[in-house]
């Protein structure tokens, strides 16, 4: 067993040998890495070879890191050129269980947990704001499902999730509001805390992995929101924060 | 795809500049990569995984840019170009700094080489992901790493450095 590593560097090299790359890099199966271990602990000439392969895997880490990124060019390049592509022949919506599922694959378990966390956050802010005005709702002495007596049947059930009653109210005033795209490692319990900070709550999805928030409770100054919204661009867990109305 | 290209963008490109070894060339490369990824968005059945995907497409477009420039026959000749002008492995055991000689020998290995090395290490692939981005066996893919990273000890041992393998 300790003229394993040897013997293959005249001749082939044994299985295990060509394994122990992957098992550095923990990209093997469950079994093949308790194979790699159990050779690991009796073949010193092996754990040796794979000291230095541990080597190897951080300095090509370092070394790729070190390449940088593309400039800002590439992208414009790209969307240039989709932009200029004819418009598809096919009807986008055939594909669209198909685009679903690659995009799904392509996030990390960590990104579709706190996806998935944060959707039942909202779901959940939605059923309390739905509940608040039932319950408000219930001191009518007569309602039916589709006329209160307290209010304009016109209005929606639901309408606090749009706006605040205050800004209705006024006309003008609409407390601040922003949609705001968290960074892939960020955990639901930064989220969870910014959140907090900003006295914010989340008021509706968007498109690109937006999350549309509002603000405190009272109205802002264009300047106020303007430094609400650079304040929320520079923390940690924020990738992308703009204005919305 | 804005989301997409945020996400892959910069992996693809190191990728990409690890084979061309120019810049521009990297850069167009991924406006190509991520151009074809629009075109066939359709084509992708999710078998494997997107950066899988992005990578194998990266990888032909490089090669392809590589045998427009016409120079792809002279890899070696490059490599030891690029080896005798600059900082080379030698000078470099003599500030002894091993950890310095070895990503210059990692620079220099042929872009086979190099290639495997990247996906393993870097872009942690499997065995299975890394056959299916090269288009090889996956015993191939096993041996030929074991042969990159031997070469590597050569031109380690050849700068002096010792590491106790082989």
């Amino acid at each position: 067993m300790m003229a394993l590593s040897k013997k293959m560097l005249e001749q082939e090299p044994s299985e295990i040998e060509t394994l122990l790359p992957w098992h550095a890099a923990g990209t093997l199966n469950a079994r093949d890495a308790r194979r790699v271990e159990e050779a690991l602990a009796r073949d010193p000439e092996l754990a040796r070879q794979y000291a230095v392969i541990r080597e190897e895997y951080a300095e090509t880490i370092a070394l790729n890191e070190s390449l940088g990124a593309p400039s800002a060019r590439a992208m414009q390049k790209l969307f240039a050129a989709i932009d200029a592509e004819p418009a598809r022949k096919a009807d986008a919506s055939l594909y669209l269980p198909s685009r679903f599922t690659g995009f799904f694959a392509s996030l990390s378990p960590r990104t579709l947990a706190w996806s998935a966390s944060l959707g039942a956050l909202a779901l959940l802010l939605q059923a309390t704001a739905i509940g608040v005005v039932l319950m408000k709702n219930q001191s009518a002495t007569y309602q039916t499902a589709s006329l209160s007596l307290n209010e304009p049947a016109s209005e929606p059930v639901t309408r606090a999730l749009e706006a605040s009653p205050r800004s209705r109210a006024s006309g003008q005033e609409q407390l601040p509001r922003a949609l705001v795209r968290f960074k892939p490692d960020a955990r639901i319990s930064d989220v969870n805390a910014l959140l907090d900070t900003y006295q914010a709550s989340i008021i509706g999805g968007a498109q690109g992995g937006m999350l549309r928030l509002q603000f405190g409770s009272s109205a802002m100054t264009k300047d106020e929101v303007a430094g609400l919204i650079s304040k929320l661009q520079r923390e940690k867990i924020v990738s992308l924060a703009v204005a919305a109305p | 795809m804005q989301v997409l290209y945020g996400r892959h963008h910069v992996r693809v490109f190191r990728f990409g500049l690890r084979l061309v070894r120019d810049e521009q060339i990297a850069e167009d490369l991924i406006s190509e990569v991520f151009l074809d990824v629009w075109r066939q968005a359709g084509k992708f059945e999710g078998r494997s995984a997107v950066s899988t995907w992005l990578l194998a497409i990266t990888r032909f477009k490089a090669l392809s840019a590589l045998r427009r420039r016409k120079d792809v026959e002279l890899e070696d000749d490059a490599a030891n170009a690029i080896e005798d002008t600059s900082d080379d492995p030698e000078v470099t055991v003599q500030k002894k700094d091993t950890s310095t000689a070895l990503r210059k020998c990692l620079s220099v290995l042929s872009a086979e080489h190099r290639e495997i090395v990247d996906l393993v290490y870097y872009h942690e692939k499997s065995v299975e992901e890394v056959a299916e981005i090269v288009g090889i066996p996956e015993n191939t893919v096993k041996t030929r790493l074991f042969y990159a990273r031997k070469k590597l000890a050569e031109l380690l041992k050849a700068a002096g450095v010792e590491r106790g393998w082989p």
